[in-house]
C-alpha cells in the first residue's frame, strides 16, 4: 500500500497503535462511563452498567486513532504544515480588510435577526447571542489591556465585573440613582479596586501573579456570599432598575418607550436598546485601547510585557505602568458589570465564579493576546458556540429524547480550549500590527518591510 | 484545651490530604515550571474512581471486610488515576512544551473545566455518598463535658499518608528514577545530554503526582463519605496554597504546607467562623506570595538577565 507521499503505510504498526489506544481508552472510561452511580428506591447508591456506551466510545476513539495513523500522520509528515512560521505579518492586512465587514454586521445584526426570525423569535437571538457575546467581547477587551498589552496574567478579573455589578445594583436600589449616573461611578469603583488589589501584587510575575489574582477573585466572591447584611448573600439582589432610554422607561405604560414613539408595546425594544448600548460600550473600550497603544502609556505597557527589567532600566515607572493597566482593565469590567446587572435585573454571587474569569482569560489568550479582532472572534466562537448548543434540538432525533445538548456546553468549551492551544498556542490571530515602524516611511506596508528584511537576511547568509 | 487538641487532630487529618495533593503541584511545577491547574480535578476524578470501585467491591463482589476493600480501592484508584494523568500530559501538555509561556496554563485550565464537566455529565450533578465506615473512636481524654476523640478513620488517614510519603521519599531520594527526576528539575537539556529520557521522566512525574492525588481522593471519600463533581476546585486551590506556603518545588515544603493549611483551616473554623474559612486560606495564599514568595522551605528565586 502506498501513502500520500509515496511512502508505504505501515499497517501493522497502525494496528498496534490502534490496539494500544483502545486499551488506554478502555482503562480511562471503564469506571466513569462503564458504570453509573444512581440512587435506588432505598436511597442507597448502586451501580448500573453502560457497556454499550463504553464500547461505542472506545470504538470511536480507536477508529479515530487508526485513521490518524494511516492517513493523517503520513500526510502531516509530507506536507510540513507544522513548519510554517507562527507569526505572520499578512494577518494584519487581513484584519484591516475584515474590520468594516465585522463592524457593519455588528450594527445591522438586530435588523437581520428581526428580518430572519420575526418579531417574536428575534428577542432570543439578539439577547442570547448578540448581547451575551458582546458582554464577553467587552470583558475580553478590558482584560486584553491587562493580559494582552501589559502581560500581567490576571485570573481574578471577574472580581471587578462583580464590583461593577454590585455597585450598580446596591446604589440603584438604595439611592434610586439612574443607570447613566451609576455607569461611570461603577467604572470608577471598579478601577479603584483594581488599584487596591493591584498594589500588593506589583512584585509578582507570571504564574505567581495569576494565582494571587485568583485568590483575590475568590475572596471577593466569598465576601459577597457571606456579607449577607449588605449583599443578601446567595439570594442575591433582585428588582434592579432597568436602564432607561435617556429617561424614558421601557414598559407598557403611557410614559413608556413604545407609547411615546407610537409603537405597539413589545419587549424587543428594550433588547435592541441593550444590544446597541453594550455595542457602544464595547466600541468605546476598543477605541480607548487603540488610542492608548499609541500613547507613551500604551508603549510602556507593551514594553513591560516584553521585558520588565529592560523596562525598568530605561527609566519607566513600572509601578505606575502596572497600576494603570489594572485600573483601566478593571474600569471596563466595571462598565460591563453594571450593564450586566441592569440587563439581568437580578445578580447573585453565582454569576461571578472563577469559571467566568477562566472563560474571559481563555477568550483573550485564544484570540491572540493583544489583538482586538482576535479577542472578538474568540468570544464569538467560544460563547456563541456554547450558546448554540442550546439550539441543537435536532440531535434528540439522533441520540434519543432524553439527550440534552446543553449539558455538554462547558465540556466542549474546556476541550476546545485545549485543542485551540495545541493548534495555535499563540491564539487565533497571532500577529500584532506594530504601532510604530522604525527606519521606513510610514507609507510602506508592514508585509513589504518584512519581505525586505527577509531578503536582507538571505543575502547576508549567502555572503557568509 | 480539649477543643484545641481535638482541632489539632482534625487539622492534621485534613492537612495530610492537602499535603498529598500539594506534592503533585510542587513536583510538576518543579520539573516543567507549570501550575498544573487540572490537578485538583484529577483528585476529584480519583475520588470518583474510588467510589465506583468501592461500590463494585461491596455490592457486586460481596467483599465484607472494609480493610481489604479499601486496600483494593486504593490500588485501583492509583492505577487508573495515573493512567488519566498520563493521558492528560500526553494530550494537553506535551505538545505545548517549550511553547509560548501561557499556553500550558490555559490548556490546563481547559482540562480542568473538561474534567469536572465530564464527571458531571457522566455521573450526574448530585452529591454521591457512601455508607459511613470505621465509625469507632478512641477517647483520648475527657474534660468538662467534652471528649477528645480520635476516630479509626483519622488513624487510617494518618497511617496511609505516612506510609505513602515514606515510599515516595524513598523513590525520589534513593532510586535512579528519583535522581533522573531531580536532574530534569535542575537542567533538562543537560539531563538529556547525560542520557536521561526527559519525556519519560516527566511522564513518570505526572504518574506519581496522580497516584498521590488518588491516595488523597480515596482518603477524602473514606473520611467525608461524600464527593461531587465540583469538589476538585477548592481542595485543589488549597493544596496549591499549601505548595506555595511550603515553597513551590520543595517536597517536604508541600507536606509541611499542607499540614499548616489544614491546621489553620480547622482552627479558624473552630475559633472564628466557618463562613470565612476559605477566605482565610486564600488570604494566606496572597500574603505568602507577597511577603515570602519563596515559601517556608523553598529556595529564593534568583532573577537573571
Amino acid at each position: 500500500m502506498e501513502g500520500a507521499g509515496g511512502k508505504p503505510i505501515d499497517v501493522v504498526r497502525a494496528c498496534k497503535d490502534t490496539a494500544v489506544t483502545a486499551l488506554i481508552a478502555f482503562g480511562l472510561f471503564l469506571p466513569l462511563i462503564g458504570f453509573n452511580t444512581v440512587l435506588n428506591i432505598h436511597n442507597e447508591l448502586i451501580l448500573q452498567t453502560r457497556w454499550p456506551l463504553l464500547a461505542i466510545l472506545v470504538g470511536v476513539i480507536a477508529a479515530g486513532r487508526f485513521v490518524y495513523s494511516v492517513l493523517i500522520a503520513p500526510w502531516l509528515q509530507d506536507s510540513n504544515v507544522w513548519s510554517r512560521p507562527e507569526v505572520s505579518i499578512a494577518g494584519g492586512r487581513l484584519t484591516k480588510w475584515l474590520l468594516p465587514f465585522i463592524l457593519g454586521f455588528a450594527v445591522l445584526y438586530p435588523a437581520l435577526a428581526l428580518w430572519l426570525a420575526g418579531f417574536q423569535g428575534a428577542v432570543k437571538w439578539i439577547d442570547n447571542f448578540g448581547v451575551q457575546i458582546l458582554i464577553y467581547v467587552m470583558l475580553g477587551w478590558g482584560l486584553n489591556i491587562v493580559v494582552g498589552l501589559a502581560g500581567l496574567l490576571d485570573l481574578g478579573y471577574v472580581a471587578f465585573y462583580a464590583v461593577g455589578a454590585y455597585s450598580y445594583a446596591l446604589l440603584a436600589t438604595t439611592f434610586d440613582l439612574s443607570f447613566w449616573i451609576l455607569l461611570p461611578v461603577a467604572g470608577c469603583l471598579a478601577a479603584f479596586w483594581g488599584v487596591l488589589l493591584g498594589f500588593p501584587v506589583l512584585r509578582l510575575r507570571g504564574d505567581y501573579l495569576a494565582i494571587v489574582t485568583l485568590a483575590f477573585g475568590e475572596i471577593i466572591r466569598l465576601v459577597l456570599i457571606n456579607w449577607v447584611a449588605v449583599t443578601n448573600g446567595y439570594a442575591g439582589i433582585a428588582s434592579i432598575p432597568r436602564p432607561t432610554f435617556f429617561g424614558i422607561p421601557f414598559n407598557a405604560t403611557d410614559e413608556g418607550f413604545a407609547a411615546r414613539f407610537g409603537l405597539e408595546f413589545s419587549p424587543i425594544y428594550r433588547t435592541i436598546f441593550l444590544y446597541y448600548l453594550i455595542l457602544a460600550l464595547a466600541l468605546v473600550a476598543a477605541a480607548i485601547t487603540v488610542r492608548l497603544r499609541r500613547l507613551p502609556l500604551g508603549r510602556a505597557w507593551e514594553a513591560l510585557r516584553e521585558d520588565e527589567i529592560a523596562c525598568r532600566s530605561l527609566g519607566i515607572n513600572t509601578t505606575n505602568t502596572k497600576l494603570t493597566a489594572f485600573a483601566m482593565g478593571a474600569m471596563f469590567a466595571g462598565f460591563a458589570g453594571s450593564f450586566f446587572a441592569a440587563r439581568q435585573g437580578f445578580i447573585s454571587p453565582e454569576s461571578f465564579t472563577f469559571m467566568e474569569s477562566a472563560v474571559i482569560v481563555a477568550i483573550v489568550v485564544l484570540g491572540g493576546m493583544g489583538s482586538l479582532i482576535g479577542v472578538a472572534i474568540a468570544a464569538v466562537i467560544m460563547i456563541g458556540g456554547t450558546e448554540i448548543m442550546r439550539e441543537l434540538d435536532f440531535l434528540k432525533i439522533v441520540f434519543g429524547a432524553d439527550f440534552d445538548p446543553t449539558q455538554y456546553r462547558m465540556l466542549l468549551f474546556g476541550f476546545a480550549m485545549v485543542l485551540i492551544m495545541i493548534w495555535k498556542p499563540r491564539g487565533l490571530i497571532a500577529s500584532r500590527e506594530p504601532s510604530l515602524l522604525l527606519g521606513e516611511s510610514p507609507a510602506r506596508p508592514a508585509h513589504e518591510l518584512a519581505k525586505a528584511m527577509q531578503a536582507a537576511v538571505v543575502e547576508s547568509k549567502a555572503r557568509a | 484545651m480539649e477543643i484545641f487538641t481535638q482541632q489539632l487532630i482534625n487539622g492534621i487529618t485534613l492537612g495530610s490530604i492537602y499535603g498529598l495533593i500539594a506534592i503533585g503541584y510542587t513536583m510538576v511545577f518543579g520539573i516543567i515550571g507549570m501550575v498544573n491547574f487540572a490537578h485538583g480535578d484529577v483528585f476529584m476524578v480519583s475520588a470518583f474512581i474510588a467510589l465506583i470501585t468501592f461500590l463494585l467491591l461491596t455490592t457486586w463482589l460481596g467483599i465484607s471486610s472494609v480493610v481489604v476493600a479499601l486496600v483494593i480501592v486504593l490500588l485501583v484508584a492509583m492505577l487508573l488515576t495515573s493512567l488519566v494523568n498520563w493521558t492528560i500530559e500526553r494530550i494537553a501538555y506535551r505538545p505545548l512544551r517549550g511553547s509560548f509561556r501561557l499556553a500550558p496554563l490555559i490548556s490546563a485550565i481547559g482540562m480542568s473545566i473538561f474534567l469536572s464537566n465530564f464527571v458531571q455529565v457522566a455521573q450526574g450533578p448530585r452529591n454521591k455518598s457512601i455508607p459511613p465506615m470505621f465509625e469507632d473512636v478512641i477517647v483520648l481524654m475527657s474534660g468538662e463535658g467534652y471528649d477528645v476523640a480520635i476516630s479509626y478513620k483519622q488513624i487510617a488517614v494518618w497511617a496511609v499518608t505516612a506510609a505513602l510519603l515514606a515510599a515516595f521519599w524513598f523513590v525520589v531520594s534513593k532510586t535512579a528514577l528519583g535522581r533522573a527526576q531531580r536532574a530534569c528539575e535542575q537542567d533538562q537539556r543537560m539531563a538529556a545530554l547525560l542520557g536521561i529520557n526527559v519525556d519519560r521522566t516527566i511522564s513518570i512525574t505526572f504518574i506519581i503526582a496522580a497516584a498521590l492525588a488518588a491516595v488523597a481522593g480515596t482518603l477524602y471519600l473514606m473520611y467525608y463519605g461524600v464527593v461531587s463533581f465540583a469538589d476538585g476546585f477548592v481542595p485543589g486551590v488549597k493544596a496549591f496554597t499549601a505548595a506555595v506556603l511550603g515553597g513551590i518545588g520543595s517536597l517536604p515544603g508541600a507536606v509541611v504546607g499542607g499540614l499548616l493549611i489544614g491546621l489553620i483551616e480547622t482552627m479558624w473554623s473552630a475559633y472564628f467562623s466557618t463562613d470565612y474559612k476559605d477566605v482565610a486560606a486564600f488570604s494566606i495564599l496572597a500574603i505568602t506570595m507577597i511577603f515570602l514568595p519563596q515559601g517556608l522551605l523553598g529556595r529564593p528565586d534568583v532573577e537573571k538577565v
